[in-house]
């Protein structure tokens, strides 16, 4: 089936510099009760944004206007922990489009790619240099090229290349879904099961 | 050419094609499946037009979001109560084996593979679940995936993966008084921290590995995601073929013996070249508890939380936000602190094994009053063998009392939930924020750590109450 495609995205951004954010954090356990795939992002980091009382907490950075965009740039080894697919899904129904770490948790890495999230691994030279960027001038503009596999800090003239496999760009940016590649080989796999298994 | 590492032996055997630039197009043997992450899996087929392409390699069973109590009668919660019934229409609609709520087979995924004898050296098994790493103590290539990968595997029987690089931890010598498994998993993660092993599948080797049970084995390699790692696997040998005979689903007779065969091809050859190799002596390992808010904030129980000082400095705003969740100072002691709960439990130390160890250290104790003790087998058959073995009773003079089984306090999806500002020592496998209930802070450690924390109502090392 396909998925949305990705291209380019010229955004400002979020900050979250916080490291090792686990995916508990980003969407804990007591909001995957659901059957379907809608509505994450109301919860997405629940017990930061909102107090026990669902009072939506100041001090978190969703919760303050000043911050906006569709590019979340957050601290080194993001997305570690449960490998819940919930925490892309959360992620991507709030409205963000691409994540920027300096370090991503392997399994978070494929769900964000198998849900049109892109992942963007800068080095941590990079990532400081944003989280500044953002905190002096929060309308700070970063553009991710997909294609170019570059990205940008329009203001700075600054940017990085970043790594994907080719086979994962392809199915960003035409919105293929590993499910219809692999169903496309069935026949394969059927011989390979008889043959080697 | 080098020789062939045990993950290479099993992960190249599964190769069915290779994308260039790309992931490789892996078979997988056995899935595993829960109530949390395959319900969107189950509903993206369905949404195709198929069928489950290979119903007989895929079992499931419920144990994220059950009562531990009264398990006979329906479940109270409505979400929970919809979401285990999808999973038994998803079951028998696409001709999936399930170990419903009350079969004696059901139980937390990871502890009933192996003991069903589903979990075998050689195969490649996945589950929507992060701590399917467990099976790779058998010898196996075993790994968490995310949802749009199970409904991969319910479609084609194969998943698209990059293969990881290799690394081989070797924990060399005897383990000291009071020190298991647990510990063992604990230090390594501790040494290489939360993130060391991404990118890596690790295997485990080394004397003080290989004298370990099954169930130790299985606690190494269910920890071994805390790291980062894709997953963690150990040759197998004769403690694990003896463990596999005999159990419901292993190969009989002839069978068996054909079978062992082919498993004594798995191991490392001696030139095989690891991308990391990491040696430890196990007798630096002691008694260890997590003072922080990932499971690589560890230390020795007789230590200290690691000053300020002693933290670099690009880790210390999340040292000190982790510290003060925590409610703990830094540089300060760890043992003496009070205990509020102790949850004994989980996929990482809620077998048998674990519960005997339990009852061998409370026998003629008894629990302190200030602390409450939930212990929950992590399955249906750990319940029944507690109770033909005694172990329920020992537990119940010292004041304790075995709960039915589940995932229950190890994420709290259930109604078993560290209330906030409770402090709990768990056995289970992550200590992050809220993760056994909102605000619960929890320190990970060994079933005998939890036991000595009950007896005693403060965070003691164990090897100080034990002959
Ligand atoms: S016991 Fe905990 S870690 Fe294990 S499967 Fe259940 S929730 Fe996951």
């Amino acid at each position: 089936m396909a998925r949305d495609k990705f291209n380019t995205v010229q955004s400002s951004a979020v900050p979250l510099p916080i490291e090792n954010v686990d995916t508990d954090q980003i969407i804990p356990a007591r909001f995957l009760k659901a059957t379907t795939r809608d509505g994450f992002g109301e919860n997405l980091f629940r017990d930061w944004r909102f107090t026990n009382s669902n009072e939506p907490k100041t001090d978190f950075i969703l919760n303050d206007n000043t911050y906006k965009g569709s590019i979340l740039v957050c601290g080194k080894n993001f997305g570690s922990g449960s490998s819940r697919e919930h925490a892309a899904w959360a992620i991507y129904d709030y409205g963000f489009k691409v994540v920027v770490s300096s370090f991503f948790a392997d399994i978070f890495k494929n769900n964000a790619l198998n849900n049109g999230l892109l992942p963007v691994q800068v080095s941590e030279a990079f990532l400081s240099e944003l989280f500044e960027l953002i905190a002096s001038d929060p309308k700070t503009v970063i553009e991710v090229n997909l294609g170019k596999q570059e990205i940008s800090i329009l203001s700075s003239g600054k940017s990085e290349k970043f790594d994907i496999s080719s086979y994962k760009k392809e199915c960003m940016i035409n919105g293929y879904d590993d499910i219809d590649y692999l169903l496309n080989i069935k026949d394969q796999i059927e011989t390979f099961e008889k043959s080697s298994i | 050419m080098a020789g062939k590492t045990l993950f290479d032996k099993i992960w190249d055997a599964h190769v069915v094609n290779e994308i260039p630039d790309g992931p490789s197009v892996l078979f997988i043997d056995k899935h595993l499946v829960h109530e949390v992450t395959s319900p969107q899996a189950f509903a993206g087929i369905d949404a195709r037009g198929i069928k489950v392409f290979r119903p007989e390699r895929t079992v499931a069973t419920p144990d994220h979001n059950i009562p531990t109590v009264d398990q006979h009668l329906s479940i109270k919660d409505e979400l929970s109560r919809f979401q285990v019934n999808k999973l038994t229409e998803n079951c028998e609609k696409h001709g999936v084996t399930l170990y419903g709520l009350n079969h004696p087979f059901q139980g937390i995924v990871h502890v009933i593979g192996p003991e069903l004898g589903i979990t075998q050296p050689g195969m490649t098994m996945v589950c929507g679940d992060s701590h399917t790493s467990t099976h790779g103590a058998f010898g196996s290539v075993a790994f968490g995936i995310g949802t749009s990968e199970v409904e991969m595997v319910l479609a084609t029987q194969c998943i698209l993966q990059p293969k990881p690089k290799r690394m081989r931890i070797n924990v060399e010598g005897e383990l000291g008084k009071g020190v298991s498994a647990k510990d063992i998993i604990l230090y390594i993660i501790a040494k290489i921290s939360a993130s060391g092993g991404t990118g890596y599948f690790i295997e485990f080797a080394g004397s003080a590995i290989r004298n370990l049970s099954m169930e130790g084995r299985m606690t190494v390699c269910n920890m071994s995601i805390e790291s980062g790692a894709r997953g963690g696997l150990i040759a197998p040998d004769d403690i694990t073929f003896e463990y596999i005979k005999g159990r419901e689903f292993a190969p009989e007779g002839d069978d068996f013996d054909k079978a062992v065969k082919k498993w004594k091809e798995l191991y490392t050859e001696d030139d095989a070249v690891f991308d990391k190799e990491i040696n430890y002596d196990a007798a630096d390992i002691a008694p260890m508890i997590t003072y922080g808010t990932n499971p690589g904030m560890g230390a020795k129980i007789s230590e200290h939380i690691p000053a300020e000082s002693e933290v670099e400095p690009g880790n210390l705003a999340s040292y000190k936000k982790s510290l003060k969740y925590m409610g703990f100072e830094a540089g300060s002691a760890i043992a003496g602190n009070p205990v509020d709960y102790i949850f004994v439990g989980s996929c990482t130390n809620g077998r048998i094994e674990d519960l005997r160890e339990v009852a061998n250290f409370v026998k003629g104790r008894k629990k302190a009053d200030s602390v409450t003790a939930w212990i929950v087998p992590g399955s249906k058959q750990v319940e029944k063998q507690a109770n033909e073995e005694g172990i329920t009773q020992i537990l119940e003079e010292a004041g304790f009392k075995l709960r039915q089984p589940g995932c229950s306090a190890c994420l709290a999806m259930n109604d078993d939930k560290i209330p906030a500002g409770k402090l709990a020592v768990a056995t289970s496998n992550r200590n992050f924020e809220g993760r056994q209930g909102p605000g619960a802070r929890t320190m990970l450690a060994s079933p005998l750590t939890a036991a000595a924390a009950a007896i005693t109502g403060v965070i003691t090392d164990p090897s100080t109450l034990i002959n």
